[in-house]
C-alpha cells in the first residue's frame, strides 16, 4: 500500500512502488487530465508538480512521491501561477486538438512560478520538453508572456 | 481523399416534428442524398428551454470545426453560439455523410466547404419556422417579426417570444418549400473570431479523449504486433507475464500478442516479460533501399496519364534547355500525441466502442464484420480526438481491438505505446517522382512533363467503396470512379496535374508501385504535401536555370490565376522579399491551389557552418475565400506550418529488416518551441466560396524550406527530410 497527496487530498493504493505516477493518477484513481503521449519523458504531455515543480510522470515512480505533494490539471487552477495560464491559454486561443495543452499549461504555471517575467530564453528552456503536435507554439509562447504581463 | 470541387445542390430539405419530450426536431438534407427523395440525414433539437443542439456530423481533431460548423448554424438562426450544444452523431452514413466524399467522414479539409450551405440554409429553414409560429401566436404578418438572440420579435408591437416557448407550434407547422439566406453584409458571426467551443475543457483537463474512458470492470491492454510487417506469431511464453500483479489474461491473435491487465503498467510490464517468437515471414530482408530501388525502376515505365495538353514531347524537343529532375519524398508517420487507441465491450448481443475516429460509419463496419453483429447492434461512442492528420481515418486499430475484446469478458481499454503506435502506423506513401521542363530561349516553360510513382492509397480506400456505393459516386463524381478503374490514383496527382501555371505542353503521368507490406495510408495535407514539393522546388529550379527572381518567374506565370498572383503578391510585400538577409540565410517561396484555397508562403532559413537548418520565421498569405472564423483559419495555417517545418527538416520512417527502425519521438523528431518559427498570417477577404485549411499549410512549407535553403546555400534539396544532407558539405 502506498499513500500519496494529490491536489491536497490524501489515496492510498495498491500497486508496486515502481509503477510510474501516470498510470496510478490515470488508472487508479481516475485523474484522466494527465496525458500519455510517450512513456519516456520525451513530450512532456504527463507533467504534474511535484511540491511546485514540473516532473514527468510516465517516468516518476509512484515511490518516489509518498510524503510529498502531487498537483494535476485538475487543480493547478486553483494555484495564482496555474490560474493565470489557464486564462491566457483561453484570451490567446492557444488549444488546437489539446491533447498535449494539459502537460503545456502545467510547465507555464511552474515557469511562471519560479519566474513570473520569463524571458523568450527562460521560455525556449522551460518548455522545450513539451512536444505540441498541432504547432501551437508561437501561441503558447504569446500566452505565457500575457499571463506573466497579468 | 481528394474530394472533386463542391457541386452543392441549390435546395435543402427540411423535415419538421416535434422531438420526444417536446421540443423541435427538424431534418435537413445534405446533398451528397439523392434530392428527389425526402430523407432527412442530419438533426437539429430546440428545446422548450430555448437550447439548441446541433447533432455534431464532424469531429474535432483541433481544426476548429466543432466552433466553426456551430458558427453557420448559429448565424442563420439567429442565436449566439455559447447557445449551441453540441452531441456526437451516430454513425449513419445515410443522414451524416460528408456531401463531398458521399461517406460520414472528416478529412481533407473538407468541413467548411461542404457543409457552408446544408448547416446554413438548416438554420435559416429553423429560423422561418419559428418567426412562422410566432406570427401565428400574434395573428400578425410574419414579415413584420425578425429573430435576433433566441427570439422572435414583433417590431410594431414590441412583443417577443423566446424559441423555446414556439417549438410545439413550430413543430406543428410544415417545413418552408424555400428558405431565405441571409445577406453576407448582415453576418454577426461568420467573418468574426469567434472563441472556440471546446477551449475551456481542453486547459482544466476535463475534455474527454477516446483514451480517457473509464468504465466500470473495465480492463486495460497493451499490444505487441509482429515488428515484420506481414509476420505472424509462432508462439510465445506467457510464465513470467502471468506472475506479474495485475496481469489478467494473454490474448494470442495471429500476428499479434496482448496483455490484459488492471492498469496500464501491469500491461506494459506484462508484454515486457512475455517471451515471444515471430514468424517474420515473406519481408523480413525488405529494406528502404530495396523499395526506393524497386520505385525507380517503376518509374521508367510510362504511367496513367492525368494531365495531357498541347505536345510536350514536340514542344520539349524545340526547346532552347531542357532540365531533368528526380525528387524524392519519404515514408512518414502520423505520431498523432495521442497514442491510437480503442475500448472495445463486445457482447452476444452487441458491441459497443469508445474512440476518437473520423470515420464513424467505417469503425461501425468494421466492428460488425468481426462480431457478426448486425450494424444496428454496434454502437460507436465518437470522442475528441488528440489529432487526426489522417490516422484516425483508418479502421486498423479497431479491428485489432475488436480482435482482442472478443476474447475479453467485459470492455477493454486497447492501448497502444509510442512505440507500437510509431512501428504500427499507415505511412504517407514514399514517393519517387521525375519531372522535366523544356525553357525557351527565355527562360519560360514551353514544355512540362511529371511522372508520379508510389503507393495509391486511393486504389486501397475506394475498392472497398466502388464501384458498389452510389452515394460515394454521386459525392465524389463519376469522373473519379472512371480515373480509379484506369488505375489513376488522383490523390497523389493532385497539386502535380494542375499547377497554376500558364504550362500550354504538359503531361502528368502516375505509376502504381505498392511497397512489400507496409500500409500506406493519407497525411495532413494528403496528395499535395507530396505534390506541392515536387511542383514549387521544380519551378524554383527552373527560375534558377532561367536566372530569374524566383517570385518573378511565377508571377510570369500567373496572367490566368488572378488569386494565385495575388497571394503571391501579397506574401512577397509582407516578408520584404528582395531585402537582404544575413550570411547564410535566405528566403524561399511557395504557392499553392488545393483544397479550394490559395496559399504563398515564404520561408526564411539560417544554416550554420555546421549544416544545421534552422527556419526562423514564416510568412503566409491566404485566399481560402469566405472566412467562417479568421482565428481558426490562422490557428490552422500557424499548426500546419509547424507540421509542415516538423516534416520537411526531420521526417522519415525507414525500414530495415523488414520493420520500422523509429521507435519514440527521440528518432521520429517533432520540431520543438525552441525551433519553431515565428509565423505571420495575412488573410486575403474574399466572398468566393469557401476554401479548406486544415491541410495546404502544411503542403505550402515544404517546398519554401526548401527554397529557402538553396538561395542559403546553393544547394537543392531534392530528397527529404534535409535532416542532416548540408553536414556533408559544409
Amino acid at each position: 500500500m502506498i499513500t500519496l497527496r494529490v491536489n491536497g487530498t490524501l489515496h492510498t493504493v495498491d500497486v508496486p512502488p515502481d509503477m510510474p505516477v501516470l498510470w496510478v493518477l490515470r488508472d487508479v484513481l481516475g485523474l484522466t487530465g494527465t496525458k500519455f503521449g510517450c512513456g519516456m519523458a520525451l513530450c512532456g504531455a504527463c507533467t504534474v508538480h511535484l511540491d511546485g515543480r514540473p516532473i514527468r510522470s510516465c517516468v516518476t515512480p509512484v515511490s518516489a512521491v509518498t510524503g510529498k505533494r502531487l498537483t494535476t490539471i485538475e487543480a493547478v487552477g486553483e494555484t495564482p501561477s496555474g490560474k493565470r495560464a489557464q486564462q491566457a491559454w483561453l484570451d490567446v486561443e492557444v488549444v488546437q486538438c489539446g491533447y498535449c495543452q494539459s502537460g503545456q499549461i502545467m510547465a507555464a504555471a511552474a515557469l511562471l512560478a519560479a519566474k513570473p517575467h520569463p524571458t523568450d530564453a527562460d521560455i525556449d528552456a522551460a518548455m522545450a520538453g513539451n512536444i505540441c503536435r498541432c504547432g501551437t507554439y508561437s501561441r503558447i509562447r504569446a500566452a505565457i508572456k500575457r499571463a506573466a504581463g497579468g | 481523399m481528394a474530394p472533386p470541387p463542391p457541386r452543392l445542390s441549390r435546395r435543402a430539405f427540411l423535415s419538421v416534428s416535434a422531438a420526444v419530450g417536446g421540443g423541435l426536431l427538424l431534418g435537413f438534407d445534405l446533398p451528397a442524398a439523392p434530392p428527389a427523395a425526402f430523407e432527412p440525414n442530419a438533426f437539429i433539437r430546440i428545446d422548450r428551454d430555448g437550447r439548441v443542439t446541433l447533432i455534431m456530423h464532424k469531429v474535432e481533431m483541433g481544426q476548429g470545426t466543432y466552433t466553426s460548423m456551430s458558427m453557420l448554424l448559429a448565424e442563420e438562426l439567429e442565436v449566439d453560439l455559447a447557445d449551441v450544444r453540441l452531441e456526437h452523431a451516430p454513425p449513419d452514413d445515410a443522414r451524416y455523410a460528408e456531401p463531398l466524399f458521399g461517406v460520414q467522414e472528416t478529412g481533407g479539409s473538407t468541413s467548411v466547404r461542404g457543409n457552408w450551405e446544408p448547416l446554413r440554409r438548416a438554420g435559416a429553414g429553423a429560423r422561418g419556422l419559428l418567426i412562422a409560429a410566432a406570427a401565428a401566436t400574434w395573428n400578425v404578418d410574419p414579415a413584420t417579426c425578425s429573430a435576433a438572440k433566441g427570439s422572435v420579435i414583433h417590431g410594431p408591437t414590441n412583443r417577443s417570444l423566446g424559441y423555446g416557448a414556439l417549438v410545439d407550434k413550430a413543430a406543428t407547422l410544415r417545413a418552408p418549400g424555400r428558405v431565405r439566406l441571409k445577406d453576407p453584409k448582415d453576418f454577426k458571426l461568420i467573418g468574426t473570431p469567434a472563441k472556440r467551443v471546446d477551449a475551456p475543457g481542453k486547459v482544466d483537463g476535463t475534455a474527454q479523449f477516446g483514451i480517457d474512458v473509464r468504465l466500470p470492470d473495465m480492463k486495460i491492454a497493451t499490444l505487441a504486433a509482429c515488428p515484420v510487417f506481414g509476420g505472424k506469431l509462432a508462439s510465445v511464453d506467457d510464465a513470467r507475464a502471468k506472475a506479474i500483479p495485475g496481469v489478467r489474461q494473454i490474448v494470442r491473435l495471429d500476428d499479434a500478442v496482448a496483455v490484459v491487465a488492471d492498469h496500464m503498467w501491469a500491461a506494459k510490464q506484462g508484454l515486457a516479460a512475455l517471451d515471444i517468437r515471430w514468424d517474420e515471414g515473406p519481408n523480413a530482408q525488405v529494406g528502404t533501399a530495396d523499395i526506393v530501388r524497386a520505385l525507380a525502376d517503376a518509374s521508367l515505365n510510362p504511367g496513367v496519364v492525368a494531365r495531357d495538353d498541347g505536345d510536350p514531347v514536340k514542344a520539349m524537343a524545340g526547346a532552347a534547355r531542357k532540365i531533368e529532375a528526380v525528387y524524392e519524398l519519404p515514408f512518414l508517420a502520423h505520431a498523432t500525441l495521442e497514442p491510437v487507441n480503442c475500448t472495445v465491450h463486445v457482447r452476444p448481443d452487441g458491441c459497443d466502442l469508445w474512440l476518437g475516429t473520423q470515420v464513424p460509419t467505417f469503425t461501425q463496419t468494421a466492428a460488425a464484420k468481426l462480431t457478426g453483429l448486425p450494424r444496428r447492434k454496434v454502437r460507436v461512442h465518437n470522442h475528441l480526438l488528440g489529432g487526426g492528420f489522417g490516422r484516425r481515418l483508418e479502421v486498423d486499430f479497431v479491428v485489432r481491438a475488436v480482435q482482442i475484446a472478443k476474447q475479453v469478458n467485459g470492455p477493454v481499454k486497447v492501448v497502444w505505446t509510442r512505440e507500437e503506435d510509431i512501428q504500427h502506423d499507415m505511412y504517407r506513401p514514399y514517393y519517387y517522382d521525375r519531372i522535366a521542363a523544356g525553357l525557351d530561349a527565355t527562360g519560360k516553360p514551353v514544355a512540362w512533363t511529371h511522372r508520379v510513382t508510389g503507393s495509391s492509397i486511393m486504389a486501397r480506400v475506394t475498392s472497398e467503396l466502388f464501384p458498389k456505393n452510389l452515394r460515394v459516386i454521386r459525392a465524389v463524381g463519376l469522373h473519379q470512379v472512371i480515373a480509379g478503374m484506369k488505375g489513376l490514383d488522383t490523390d497523389a496527382v493532385e497539386g502535380a496535374a494542375e499547377p497554376p501555371y500558364e504550362l500550354p505542353n504538359i503531361r502528368v503521368e502516375y505509376v502504381r508501385q505498392e511497397p512489400p507490406g507496409i500500409p500506406t495510408a493519407f497525411w495532413r495535407g494528403v496528395g499535395p504535401t507530396h505534390s506541392i514539393f515536387v511542383v514549387e522546388s521544380f519551378i524554383d529550379e527552373l527560375a534558377a536555370a532561367a536566372g530569374q527572381d524566383p517570385v518573378a518567374y511565377r508571377r510570369a506565370l500567373l496572367d490566368h490565376s488572378p488569386r494565385a498572383r495575388a497571394v503571391l503578391d501579397l506574401v512577397a510585400e509582407k516578408a520584404a522579399w528582395g531585402e537582404p538577409l544575413p550570411p547564410r540565410g535566405g528566403r524561399g517561396v511557395a504557392l499553392l491551389h488545393a483544397f479550394g484555397s490559395y496559399i504563398a508562403q515564404v520561408a526564411e532559413v539560417a544554416v550554420s557552418p555546421q549544416g544545421d537548418v534552422r527556419v526562423t520565421r514564416v510568412v503566409c498569405a491566404v485566399d481560402c475565400g469566405t472566412i467562417v472564423n479568421p482565428d481558426t483559419v490562422k490557428a490552422q495555417m500557424e499548426g500546419g506550418i509547424v507540421f509542415g517545418v516538423t516534416g520537411a527538416l526531420f521526417g522519415e520512417i525507414t525500414i530495415k529488416g523488414g520493420r520500422v527502425e523509429q521507435r519514440n519521438f527521440n528518432d521520429y523528431r517533432m520540431l520543438r518551441i525552441n525551433e519553431a518559427p515565428a509565423i505571420e498570417v495575412y488573410l486575403v477577404p474574399s466572398s468566393e466560396a469557401p476554401g479548406g485549411v486544415g491541410e495546404p499549410g502544411t503542403s505550402c512549407v515544404m517546398p519554401a524550406v526548401a527554397n529557402a535553403i538553396f538561395a542559403a546555400t546553393g544547394r537543392r534539396i531534392r530528397k527529404l527530410p534535409v535532416k542532416d544532407q548540408l553536414r556533408a558539405v559544409s
